[in-house]
C-alpha cells in the first residue's frame, strides 16, 4: 500500500523497486550507506564565510549544506517588552537546492524549520535579549537568515548547528548616537548555551538519526529533539505517531548525538 | 517568553493565578453540530477559548494534481481571528504561527482517518479560533475530532489534547494564557485514545529528561479526562436530534 499524503505529492518520485529495497535493508538494520542507525553522517563546520553579516557559518552534514547569516539592525522592541532586544529566525529553501523545492513565499516546510530552529535557540536562552538595549524605543534586532544550499535529507539539524555555529561567530556592532557603526564591533556575542537538534526517523520500533534523503521519503515518523548540555530545549514531532517509551529513548539519542556535535561545534 | 520568567508570580500558595490545582483542566464545553451547512462541526469553549470547527468532505480534491489514487488527502487551516487576543487588532490571513499549526494539526489526523476509504478526495479541517486563551492549538484539535466525528469520517481513534507546562518551577496541566507567556515551558501533546500514542508533540523552554516523561503521563490523564467530554457531547447530541440550538 503507497501512502503519499499531503504535500507530499508534490515529491519527485522514488522508484517502488527502490522504495521496497530500501524497507527491507532498513528492517534488518542496514543502512545504504552502511551508517550504524545512531550514527550522523561526517560533519563539517566553518565560521564566517559572509563578511557582509556580523556572523554567519556552512554547516554540513554529510551533502546537506545550510547557511545562516547573522545581521544587526536597530529596530522598535515589541511594546511589552520595551528593553529586550529582537531576534527573528527566516529560513528558505531555495530551488536551487533540491528539486522538491519551488520558489516563492515560504512554504509550510520553511516556516517550520525556521520556528524550530528560533524555538531552540530561544528556549536555550544563549543570545541574551537585554544586552541589545540601544534607548527608548530602539533596540538592536539580531536577523537570522537560514539558506538550505543543498537539500540531501535532514535540513533541520543542518540549520540549527549553522545558526548555533553563526552565533558563535557574531561580532555584536558599535553603536552610536541610536544607529549602526557597520564594519566597527563592540564585542562577540558569545552565546552562553549551544542548542543542537536531533532529528530521527522509525524504522519499526527503533530510531534512526539523520535520515538520507531516500530514508526520509521512505519512513514517514519524525521527531526532532533540541538539547542544550542537560536539558532538552524544543521538541516537534512530524508526520506519525509515537509511544512514551519511544520518546525516552529518543531523548537519550538525542543527548548523546547533542554531545557529539558539540564538541566539533567547540573544535 | 523564557526570559522574563520569574517577573509574574504563577505559583502562590500551591495554588496556580486562576485557583487551579496542578491537575486540574479549566471549564471545557463542547457543543456538536452548530454549523449545519458544514458535514460536521463542533463547538469548543475551554477557558476563555473560543473556537469553532467545520469539517467538509470527502469531496472533490482541488486543485486535482494535489489528488491521490490511493487515499483521501487531509486539509487542515487553523486561523486565529485578528480580534482574539486581548493585545492589539492583529493582521487578519494566515501568518507564519497560523501555517505551522495547520500543518502539525494535519499531521495528527492523517493517523487516524481511514483515508484509504476515499481515493481522489479530500478532506477539510476548518478551525476558527474567535477569542484565544492559551492551548488554542490543543483546544482547536479536541474540536476537530469531535467535528470529524459528526461529518462521519470513520477514524481508527479519537484523539484528545491538552498542553502540559512549567510555570513557577511546578509542572502543571492545561496552561491558561499567563502561564503560557510567562511559563518556563510549554509542551502541548494530542495522544490517540486507544493505543495511546502520541499524535502532537512540541516543546519550548527547558526541561529535563525527567520533566518530560512526568509530563507524558500528565498528559496523558488529562486527555481522558477531556476524551470523556468529547464523547458524552457527541452522545448528548446523537441523543437530543440535530435540532438543538446552540448557546454561545
Amino acid at each position: 500500500m503507497v501512502m503519499i499524503m499531503g504535500d507530499e505529492v508534490k515529491d519527485v518520485i522514488m522508484a517502488q523497486i527502490r522504495r521496497d529495497v530500501l524497507n527491507n535493508t532498513l528492517s534488518k538494520g542496514v543502512r545504504f550507506d552502511g551508517r550504524k542507525f545512531d550514527e550522523y553522517r561526517p560533519i563539517e563546520v566553518q565560521r564566517g564565510p559572509i563578511k557582509t553579516a556580523e556572523g554567519s557559518a556552512v554547516a554540513k552534514i554529510g551533502q546537506t549544506m545550510v547557511l545562516v547569516a547573522a545581521k544587526f539592525d536597530i529596530v522598535k522592541p515589541f511594546p511589552d517588552r520595551p528593553t529586550q532586544g529582537v531576534m527573528v529566525s527566516n529560513a528558505e529553501l531555495l530551488p536551487t537546492a533540491s528539486p522538491t523545492f519551488e520558489s516563492g513565499p515560504p512554504d509550510e516546510y520553511s516556516i517550520e524549520v525556521a520556528r524550530v530552529v528560533d524555538r531552540a535557540l530561544r528556549s536555550a536562552e544563549c543570545v541574551d535579549l537585554n544586552s541589545f538595549f540601544v534607548e527608548t524605543d530602539k533596540v538592536l534586532g539580531l536577523y537570522l537568515d537560514i539558506y538550505v544550499l543543498n537539500h540531501a535529507g535532514n535540513y533541520t539539524d543542518t540549520a540549527t548547528l549553522a545558526a548555533t555555529a553563526a552565533l558563535l561567530d557574531t561580532k555584536i556592532p558599535k553603536v552610536e548616537n541610536g544607529a549602526i557603526i557597520r564594519g566597527e564591533y563592540a564585542k562577540p556575542l558569545n552565546p552562553t548555551k549551544l542548542p543542537l537538534t536531533t532529528t530521527m526517523v522509525k524504522v519499526g520500533n527503533n530510531w534512526l538519526v539523520d535520515p538520507s534523503r531516500d530514508e526520509e521519503r521512505v519512513l514517514e515518523t519524525t521527531l526532532t529533539i533540541g538539547t542544550t548540555e542537560e536539558h532538552v530545549c524544543a521538541m516537534q514531532k512530524g508526520k506519525g505517531a509515537i509511544t512514551k517509551d519511544e520518546l525516552v529513548e529518543a531523548m537519550e539519542i538525542a543527548f548523546k548525538r547533542g554531545d557529539d556535535i558539540r564538541k566539533i561545534l567547540k573544535g | 517568553m523564557s526570559d522574563s520568567k520569574g517577573t509574574v508570580p504563577l505559583m502562590i500558595n500551591g495554588k496556580r493565578t486562576d485557583g487551579r490545582e496542578v491537575e486540574d483542566l479549566r471549564n471545557l464545553r463542547i457543543e456538536v453540530g452548530i454549523i449545519p451547512e458544514a458535514d460536521g462541526s463542533a463547538y469548543v469553549e475551554w477557558g476563555g477559548n473560543k473556537i469553532v470547527c467545520g469539517v467538509y468532505g470527502p469531496r472533490e480534491c482541488i486543485p486535482r494534481h494535489d489528488a491521490s489514487p490511493y487515499h483521501s488527502i487531509v486539509k487542515c487551516r487553523y486561523m486565529m481571528s485578528p480580534f482574539a487576543s486581548l493585545e492589539e487588532h492583529s493582521r487578519s490571513g494566515p501568518s507564519r504561527r497560523s501555517t505551522e499549526l495547520s500543518k502539525v494539526i494535519r499531521e495528527v489526523f492523517e493517523n487516524v482517518v481511514i483515508a484509504e476509504k476515499f481515493p481522489n478526495t479530500q478532506i477539510d479541517i476548518y478551525i476558527d479560533v474567535l477569542q484565544a486563551d492559551g492551548g488554542t492549538r490543543t483546544a482547536s484539535i479536541t474540536a476537530a475530532t469531535v467535528a470529524l466525528a459528526n461529518a462521519g469520517i470513520p477514524m481508527k481513534d479519537m484523539v484528545a489534547s491538552v498542553a502540559v507546562g512549567k510555570a513557577g518551577d511546578t509542572l502543571v496541566l492545561d496552561l491558561n494564557k499567563a502561564e503560557d507567556n510567562f511559563g518556563q515551558s510549554d509542551m502541548p501533546m494530542a495522544m490517540s485514545q486507544k493505543d495511546k500514542k502520541l499524535l502532537l508533540l512540541q516543546m519550548d523552554g527547558l526541561l529535563t529528561k525527567e520533566e518530560v516523561i512526568e509530563m507524558v503521563g500528565m498528559a496523558e490523564r488529562g486527555c481522558e479526562k477531556v476524551n470523556a467530554i468529547q464523547t458524552s457531547a457527541l452522545k448528548r447530541f446523537y441523543e437530543k436530534g440535530e435540532d438543538e440550538t446552540v448557546k454561545w
